[in-house]
């Protein structure tokens, strides 16, 4: 088998990967009677028409890169977490909690202290699935996704009650959302005209920090021996349990470090709905990622840009914003299998011997 | 007292979602297959069980033959989606967990498109009426909790025992488990083991959308982005603890439906108890029971999870 | 009911060729059996032996070639087919489903008993009466798989596959789990039921194939060496023509030493996976610079003394004195850093973590270690530098050390795990099954690997199916059955009958 035949194999699998994705997308479309080609067209490059709408999309790919990474260190240990969702709303609540109770105090010191609340707060929530498994192995996948809903209800009593800005309380409309939280949180915004904060660098060197850890540090080999071998990790000496709850900790810390980020960068305050679905989306970028920081990076523009369209659509084809999950529910489908048939060399084999096969029979014809 | 009657005849209505929603869940996992895309697989069948009867009455009331054909519908787009699923991770083996997620983002993506362009806001429909037995409705106590409910209510309970006969004295339930627990004797033995899994997959997913479909056209009436509510997870959670048995499944069921009937009823008797941290009250339970519950190796698909290829040397 | 299908007069496999990823597993391969005959299809492990077989049975797909019955061509797309031919086959790892009771599991192929809402097990069970009458074979039908024993389980698989109508059996390795008496007793049968079927069984025991078999094929690499009578030839012929040159591993000729107790197994109690005992007090002493063979038919609970000396099981009560100290229950880290090396019995899913390249899997036990990690960060020269000598060393055969360790080949991926445990000096080294799949050229390493550090005075526990291996290497003989040390015999003692009776769970010779 040759080199070129291996490569122009995986190519072609991924182009029709991509093309089935499209394909099923449109079928949804179809269903609604809106113009396909130009609803992809508005997501996919609407939002590189203005600077404006480019940091929007920069603006997004902030939080994705930041849950994406620790999602990526959890499933290379071998446990997959599905709460960042709750976990990003911890975070929230923990950075929220600092802001308001120490306003005064000067940025250099209560901004890393919120962000610290809010990976700590968000840490705790991941402990919880990864102490679970390890101790009692209750499987994660159950778990973090009930925990989303127990932060999310918990969110919204300490919005609407301990949290409430009093200004709701004397004349508001009673939205649940907390006081506009001490300037001296705030993380500047560099890009005049545009929401655009440094969160944006803090993302890019926590990357450069997720690839030491996973593959220049001994902690980093053997999280990855543990996610990819359990057996053979526990045969090695490796404790996978702890290290299952390490990467748990640290999936959770992510997630919300996410949420301080966005509280700081671009709400200046705790409100609902801030989460998103960031929680979600940020399992695809992992995923669309390769689970790797210099796969993630890019995918993370690649999902705020569909974030960004997908409301863009509404207003220019008809098309509901759901179809951006609709969309990341498709990508992951379409990954995973993508995945099973690029790892099958048989299929590989046989391939190159009908492309040989026929090969031959085109000489025989031609000769 | 009548608290508690009154907790009983909410409880059970509240449990028939998740019951039929575990049900079929219990015979793709039986086959070896879990699907957390229930809850998406849900949410488009709750979207379809009323968009039939809302289109043609417009939230006025319709002939029940419209509500029949929603329940259909939800059905049978369900059993597409589980075959979808099946694609994934029967034909290509990937991995369920994931996939399985990537199912409900499709699924909840898809209700609420669809939703929106087709419906859009919060639209109520009459639904499906309750259906009290005669006589039986009137006896004290038991009357209320037991016998006046909607026919589907009654279905559904009266599931459980198929499902059972289904599942353990039919030919197809036999090839289920055992492609579920040795698919590699039953291949040797001339088992497709892959039909039965998609096969499992239609049931399940079949089952699934009509779950979603109860859920707005008897319980809610209407439909909404948080319709189901985890309902779907909870689902696949239930079979695992109920050893994927029908009977301890409705137990389950039952089990989690009175906690959410309870929290009702305290809020209904202006007891002071934070309202979210009531709703909260069934995610919570799943964890505990599931931290509680230990494995059955020998009841349940041991082969749960794991994808089948024949080429595959051992 | 009575299933009955053509008697098959004639079966015959023609220029069958198949390929897997990387392997010819078979290589036009050509063979006929004609009515009543039994035939042996010998070889060694990797073979193709049971490749073939599965092609007979519709498992897999020809690539080339043809199958033909009685003269007619046939196309077996699925085993539905070659049950319908009256093809019937007892594999190697039983095809039983545990959780279902025999009758079910015999229903599950049983497809007159089948209608849509009802599954007739009156009509299976007649069935079974039936055959149990005919042959002799008598099994429980209301009995769970997982209450059986390995001899139980496989009677049910022939019950299985005769109420199915099978007019040809096919059995692949009829008596790798049995101990010597129930070969005797399985051979006694399947003598009587070659009057009436044909039967191809596949063996690597040379002893039951001059027993049992008419003819003998021999497979060596996917290809037919040979086919010819069996009477016409011993087995030191046979065993040549299956390995390609006179058989000659090397063998443990030194005295035996004097050496300290390094290793002290007292009164060890330890569960299996389904909660049952699998050691049972068990007691068993090894000393520096001796090589002890632990002797068994597998399933006695050799598998759970490897994992539970090494940390991965726990021990209900008893001890277990490495060097004096006692490592029950500590970590696998702990008992790592004590001293001992292990070479585990799945090597691809224990031994390696398959897609770590094979320069990361040779710092498995190692990460944190001075020499590889410096603050936490790994030193990726000194790591090259110890993969490069370690392939040196053990003529480790790969493209290099970046690829995965999972691609490498069964013999090669041995030599990496034997590498890194060898390379890091152990005090001790339990070799489970350490040549099992190997072919010769790895196998006559292993083994002198094994005898040099005997040499150097480490104490070696050998942990084997194989008797000539046992025989081969060991000072000591231990024989395992059903968690218990039976005996333990000196080298002088053992030999095939001592040791085929201890197996068998018998403890005192009286037949002497």
């Amino acid at each position: 088998m040759t080199k070129q035949f291996r490569i122009l194999y995986k190519v072609s699998i991924i182009i029709l990967a991509i093309l089935a994705a499209m394909l099923i997308g449109s079928i949804i479309l179809m269903t609604i009677g809106a113009d396909v080609f130009k609803t992809y067209l508005v997501i996919l490059f609407e939002p590189l028409k203005t600077t404006l709408q480019l940091s929007e999309v920069l603006l997004r790919a902030i939080p994705l890169t930041i849950i994406a990474l620790g999602i990526s260190v959890a499933y290379r240990s071998g446990i997959i977490n599905i709460g960042a969702e709750g976990q990003m709303a911890m975070g929230i609540l923990g950075t929220t909690a600092v802001a308001l109770a120490f306003p005064e105090l000067p940025k250099p010191v209560l901004l890393p202290m919120a962000v610290l609340a809010g990976a700590i707060s968000g840490g705790v929530w991941g402990f919880i699935p990864g102490f679970l498994k390890a101790k009692l192995q209750v499987s994660e996948l159950l778990s973090t996704v009930m925990l989303n809903y127990i932060a999310a209800q918990f969110y919204t009593f300490l919005l609407r009650g301990p949290m409430l800005d009093p200004a709701e309380l004397t004349m508001g409309s009673g939205t649940p959302q907390s006081m506009r939280l001490s300037r001296n949180l705030w993380l500047d915004r560099f890009l005049p005209g545009t929401r655009l904060h440094t969160g944006l660098f803090f993302a890019l060197i926590l990357a450069l920090l997720i690839y030491f850890l996973l593959w220049k540090t001994k902690y980093g080999y053997k999280m990855r021996a543990a996610g990819a071998s359990a057996r053979a990790a526990r045969y090695g000496g490796i404790s996978v349990t702890w290290y299952l709850v390490i990467a748990m900790v640290i999936s959770g810390a992510f997630a919300g470090m996410a949420g301080a980020i966005e509280i700081a960068g671009v709400h200046r305050r705790a409100i609902e709905g801030i989460t998103g679905g960031y929680g979600f989306s940020g399992i695809v970028v992992a995923l669309f990622g390769g689970l790797h920081p210099a796969g993630i990076i890019p995918a993370s523009f690649f999902f705020g840009l569909l974030i960004v369209g997908a409301d863009m659509t509404q207003r220019m084809v008809g098309v509901p914003a759901n179809m951006v999950n609709v969309l990341q529910g498709i990508i992951i489908l379409v990954i995973v299998a993508t995945k099973m048939i690029l790892a099958d060399p048989y299929l590989m084999e046989k391939v190159w011997r009908k492309v040989q096969g026929l090969g031959k029979k085109t000489k025989e014809v031609t000769a | 007292m009548n608290f508690i009657v009154n907790i009983l005849s909410l409880g059970i209505p509240f449990s028939v979602a998740l019951l039929i929603a575990s049900l079929g869940e219990m015979f793709n996992q039986r086959a070896g297959v879990f699907n957390l895309g229930c809850e998406g697989i849900m949410a488009m069948g709750a979207f379809l069980g009323m968009l039939v009867p809302y289109s043609i009455g417009q939230g006025g009331p319709t002939p029940g033959i419209y509500n029949v054909l929603g329940l259909a519908l939800a059905m049978g787009v369900g059993a597409l989606f589980g075959m979808l699923f099946g694609f994934v991770v029967v034909t290509f083996r990937a991995p369920q967990g994931i996939a399985g997620i990537g199912l409900q983002m499709f699924g909840v993506g898809t209700a609420g498109t669809l939703f929106r362009h087709f419906v859009g806001g919060t639209q109520s429909v009459p639904g499906i009426g309750n259906l009290p037995i005669p006589f039986l409705s009137k006896i004290p106590i038991l009357g209320p909790i037991f016998f006046s409910h909607n026919i589907l209510v009654y279905l559904a309970f009266l599931f459980v025992p198929t499902a059972w006969y289904i599942l353990f004295k039919t030919p197809w339930g036999l090839r289920v488990r055992a492609v579920g627990t040795n698919p590699r004797a039953a291949d040797s033995i001339g088992i497709q083991v892959n039909k039965v899994r998609y096969q499992a997959l239609a049931v399940g997913g079949a089952l699934a959308g009509l779950a979603g479909a109860y859920l707005s056209l008897c319980q809610a009436k209407m439909f909404s982005d948080e319709i189901i509510a985890g309902r779907g997870f909870i689902a696949v959670a239930l079979v695992y603890f109920g050893h994927w048995h029908p009977v301890k499944i409705m137990g389950g069921a039952l089990l989690f439906s009175l906690a959410q009937a309870l929290q009702l009823a305290i809020q209904g008797q202006g007891i002071n108890f934070p309202y979210e941290f009531a709703v909260m009250l069934p995610y919570v339970m799943v964890i505990v029971v599931l931290a509680f519950s230990r494995e059955s190796q020998l009841l349940g698909p041991t082969a749960l999870g794991q994808p089948f290829n024949r080429e595959k040397r051992i | 009911m009575e299933v009955t299908h053509k008697k098959i007069t004639s079966l015959r496999m023609e220029h069958i060729t198949k390929r897997f990823p990387g392997v010819l597993a078979s290589d036009d391969i050509t063979l006929t059996v004609e009515e009543g005959e039994v035939l042996a299809l010998v070889g060694e492990n990797g073979a193709g032996k049971t490749t073939l077989m599965n092609i007979l049975m519709g498992l897999y797909q020809p690539d080339e070639g043809r199958i033909l019955i009685n003269g007619e061509e046939v196309h077996f797309k699925s085993p539905n087919d070659a049950f319908d031919a009256g093809l019937g086959m007892v594999h190697q790892q039983y095809m039983l489903v545990p959780n279902m009771t025999v009758l079910e599991n015999i229903a599950l192929g049983y497809k007159q008993a089948w209608s849509p809402i009802k599954l007739d097990l009156g009509m299976v069970r007649e069935r079974i009466n039936e055959i149990s009458k005919k042959y002799g074979l008598f099994v429980d039908p209301d009995a769970y798989i997982w209450q059986l024993s390995v001899g139980e389980q496989q009677r049910v698989e022939l019950v299985k596959t005769l109420c199915l109508g099978a007019r040809f059996l096919i059995l692949d390795e009829p008596t790798s789990a049995l101990t010597p008496q129930e070969t005797d007793e399985l051979i006694v049968l399947l003598k009587r039921m070659s009057s009436e079927l044909s039967i191809i069984f596949i063996s690597h025991k040379l002893q039951e194939v001059k027993d049992l078999s008419d003819k003998i094929a021999i497979l060596r690499h996917g290809a037919m060496v040979f086919e010819g009578t069996t009477k016409d030839h011993s087995p030191s012929d046979i065993a040549a023509l299956m390995t390609g040159h006179e058989v000659d591993l090397p063998q443990n000729d030194a005295p035996s030493c004097n050496g300290t107790p390094v290793l002290d197994l007292k009164n060890l109690n330890v569960k299996s996976d389904r909660g049952f005992l699998a050691l049972k007090d068990l007691n068993l002493t090894i000393r520096g610079g001796e090589i002890v063979g632990l002797a068994g038919v597998s399933g006695n609970g050799q598998r759970e003394l490897a994992e539970t000396i090494n940390g991965l099981r726990k021990v209900e009560s008893g001890e277990i004195l490495f060097f004096g100290e006692n490592i029950a229950n500590k970590t696998p880290y702990h008992i790592i850093e004590a001293g001992m090396g292990y070479i585990p019995e799945e090597r691809n899913t224990e031994g390696i973590v398959p897609s770590f390249s094979m320069k990361e899997n040779l710092i498995l036990k190692d990460s944190g270690r001075d020499e590889f990690s410096k603050h936490s960060f790994l030193k990726n020269k000194a790591i090259e530098k110890n993969a490069n000598d370690l392939r040196v060393k053990f003529d480790i055969r790969s493209p290099n050390i970046h690829v995965a360790a999972g691609s490498l080949s069964g013999g090669n991926i041995q030599k990496v795990i034997l590498a890194r445990e060898i390379s890091r000096k152990p005090k001790f080294l339990i070799a489970v099954y350490p040549i099992r799949g190997l072919d010769l050229g790895a196998a006559e390493f292993i083994h002198k690997q094994l005898l040099e550090k005997r040499k150097e005075g480490i104490g070696i526990l050998l942990v084997s199916e194989e008797l000539d291996e046992i025989l081969d290497l060991s000072d000591r003989v231990a024989v395992i059955f059903k968690g218990q040390i039976q005996k333990v015999l000196d080298r002088k003692d053992a030999n095939r009958r001592s040791l085929g009776i201890l197996m068998a769970g018998v403890k005192d010779d009286q037949t002497v």
